[in-house]
């Protein structure tokens, strides 16, 4: 069942445009991130989701009910801001409880709530501080603390781990996926950090310019990006997406960079046939670019082929080697140990069972 | 060596300004510690040959005022009876109607505010006529009640235009927060945001507290006889004098009369500087 549908999904803020119809359907217990750069819509579609803004048309259910007119706090959702937005002058106990204070429930019942969610994240000392004596680790759990108390339909996230540094930030990553993990609850999750998205996901939402480019699973998003957009935005470093085209050979297929005597061809699975004889932008991940031993399958040979090097950035578990490929630049990502010199040409293997090719006007991906 | 004599220069001037700008207060201090009859013989300004702490007595509750001889004490007290309740209900309502300005979004949110702020710049007497016919309609003419009224009415401005700009530092998230946990108005007013004022409520209090306190038209124009504050009585003081001019009577009266806000700012003062720029540097 679908535990949430938004529908053509419009806002306007005056003469702007920040939502030009978004469409999505979210499984129950899915953990879907929406994805994007900054002022691509996705915190006004979460907000419109919660209810804290109207949407200018379209329609959201939630479990199968229409919620348009539903105040925020008939929602059935709990929310996890970027700023924590903890009540200051109340206690974690206070914070966590104020929900519950609202709706009337006994106090003995709120004691019980808190008891077990404080016990889940490990907050339970913290129970009668402030948020002011709280280091921002412990205030992203009160946050998580307050949402989790609730037991809701919905779980929405904004930017939750924005505010922490980098290494805590890997660490709540983590918490907050066993918690999914655990809970089997629904959660939307909103982030600009394409890592983020990667590895907490169950479906991710690419977000660009008001509209969603791809929903689908991490693996597809990033295997099969649907769109230029999508390509580069995910994955760091990002897909080299470099003009090229495609020219059928005696028995083959491939694709050609470049022209005169820069030009490099790179044989294409039979499969890619089809597109022979049209200019296109060809797309390949740095890792499909590696020094020459490696192997991608344990049967064929990889492709080898000699480039020049402009420069290397070693980064300790891996060395990303930026080439030129027909006279274009490309990334690659060798492993530490094989030495390239910058400005010398060196050799690699290609994974070219891998490449996306793009339409260069459309920019959807078309094979 | 050339920095010290300019570091020199400086403190003289600042010195020499604050001692110029200090000559009334010193001349009513001092006439308040001299008898009448001395300040008539010799001048105005001078030491006094006798102290004379007797005027501050007098000036208390003793002094005929409006042919009343009971001092300033009763029209201290009228002062207190207006100022207190003024001062607490314009604070309270400019809160609560700077909250719903700056937090709670609604239709025409900027015109009422714009409205509001707009009495700050209207001149008091413009104000003089409309209120009269107020208070003629509402037979409430000559009353402290009035005042009362008038001073919370006029107060609003000030303190929906200060309490909202320090509610606009409000994180927007706390709001959202609070309409998720289905907090409704007042509830959001009384456990968010009332506890987050202190700053600005003292600040508030303390300029009210003043201006109502020190406000002179409107006492002198609604009211008469023993139903003045003592700021219109120190004027009645002044003109009834018929026989020597009682300067070291009336310099005491001043100075009783100026106690009140003197204090509230002595011990304000520290928090009004601090909440004047609260939220300016988060």
């Amino acid at each position: 069942m679908s535990a949430l549908i938004i529908r053509d999904i419009t806002k306007q803020f005056g003469a702007t445009d920040v939502l030009k119809g978004v469409s999505l359907e979210i499984d129950s217990g899915d953990f879907t991130v929406l994805v994007g750069p900054s002022g691509c819509g996705k915190s006004t579609l979460l907000n419109i989701i919660a209810g804290l803004e109207r949407q200018s048309s379209g329609h959201i259910e939630i479990a199968g009910r229409v919620v348009d007119a539903v105040a925020p706090k008939d929602r059935d959702i709990a929310m996890v801001f970027q700023s924590y937005a903890l009540y200051p002058s109340m206690t974690v106990r206070q914070n966590i409880t104020f929900g519950m204070e609202c709706r009337g429930v006994p106090r003995a019942r709120r004691e019980e709530a808190v008891a077990r969610v404080a016990k889940l994240l490990q907050i339970e000392t913290l129970l009668d501080r402030r948020p002011g004596q709280l280091s921002g680790g412990q205030r992203q759990r009160v946050a998580m603390g307050r949402a989790l108390v609730r037991d809701p339909l919905l779980f929405l996230f904004d930017e939750p781990l924005s505010n922490l540094d980098a290494k805590l930030r890997v660490e709540m990553r983590m918490e907050i996926k066993q918690l999914h993990q655990r809970l089997r609850t629904t959660m939307v999750y909103v982030t600009h950090d394409q890592i983020e998205a990667m590895t907490m996901a169950t479906r991710i939402a690419v977000m660009n310019l008001g509209r969603v480019e791809q929903f689908a699973d991490p693996e597809t998003v990033y295997d099969r990006p649907a769109s230029l957009f999508v390509a580069r935005f995910m994955g760091a470093p990002p897909m080299n997406t470099i003009p090229a085209r495609i020219e059928a050979t005696h028995g083959g297929v491939q694709a050609v960079i470049g022209a005169g005597a820069d030009a490099v061809a790179l044989p294409l699975p039979a499969a890619f046939a089809a597109q022979a004889g049209r200019p296109v932008v060809f797309g390949l991940r740095p890792e499909c670019i590696a020094e020459p031993h490696r192997r991608f399958t344990e049967d064929d040979a990889p492709f080898l082929l000699d480039v020049p090097v402009e420069m290397t950035e070693p980064t300790g578990a891996e060395t990303i080697v930026l080439m030129r490929l027909g006279g274009e630049r490309a990334l690659g990502r060798v492993a530490p140990g094989h030495r390239v010199a910058a400005g010398e040409r060196a050799r690699f293997a290609f994974d070219l069972r891998r490449v996306c090719l793009f339409d260069p006007d459309t920019e959807r991906l078309i094979a | 060596m050339a920095d010290r004599i300019r570091r020199f220069l400086i403190h003289a001037a600042a010195f020499g300004l604050a001692a110029l700008w200090l000559v009334p207060l010193a001349v009513v201090i001092l006439n308040a510690l001299r008898t009448s009859e001395e300040i008539a013989q010799t001048s105005m300004i001078g030491w006094p040959l006798h102290w004379a702490f007797g005027n501050f007595a007098i000036a208390w509750d003793g002094f005929c005022i409006n042919q009343t001889c009971a001092g300033i004490r009763p029209y201290m007290v009228n002062s207190a009876l207006v100022t207190l309740p003024a001062t607490l209900l314009s604070t309270l309502l400019g809160a609560i109607a700077g909250y719903a300005v700056s937090l709670w979004r609604f239709r025409g949110d900027a015109w009422i505010f714009g409205l509001v702020t707009l009495g700050m710049f209207l001149p008091q007497q413009m104000r003089l006529l409309p209120w009269t016919i107020v208070l003629r309609d509402l037979g409430l003419t000559n009353t402290l009640t009035a005042l009362v009224m008038i001073h919370t009415v006029q107060g609003l401005s000030f303190t929906t235009l200060f309490c909202r700009n320090y509610y606009l530092s409000i994180p927007p998230d706390l709001m959202k927060a609070a309409r998720i946990d289905g907090a409704g108005f007042f509830r959001v007013f009384a456990r968010i945001v009332l506890p987050l004022s202190p700053p600005i409520l003292i600040v508030t209090v303390i300029w009210q507290f003043t201006h109502i306190w020190n406000e002179f038209l409107y006492g002198v124009t609604f009211t008469t006889g023993t139903q003045q504050p003592v700021t219109a009585a120190l004027i009645a003081l002044s003109a009834a004098v018929a026989d020597i001019p009682q300067y070291g009577v009336q310099s005491a009266a001043v100075l009783i009369a100026a106690l009140p806000t003197l204090l509230v700012y002595l011990f304000g003062g520290r928090y009004f500087v601090r909440g004047l720029t609260a939220g300016a540097v988060k």
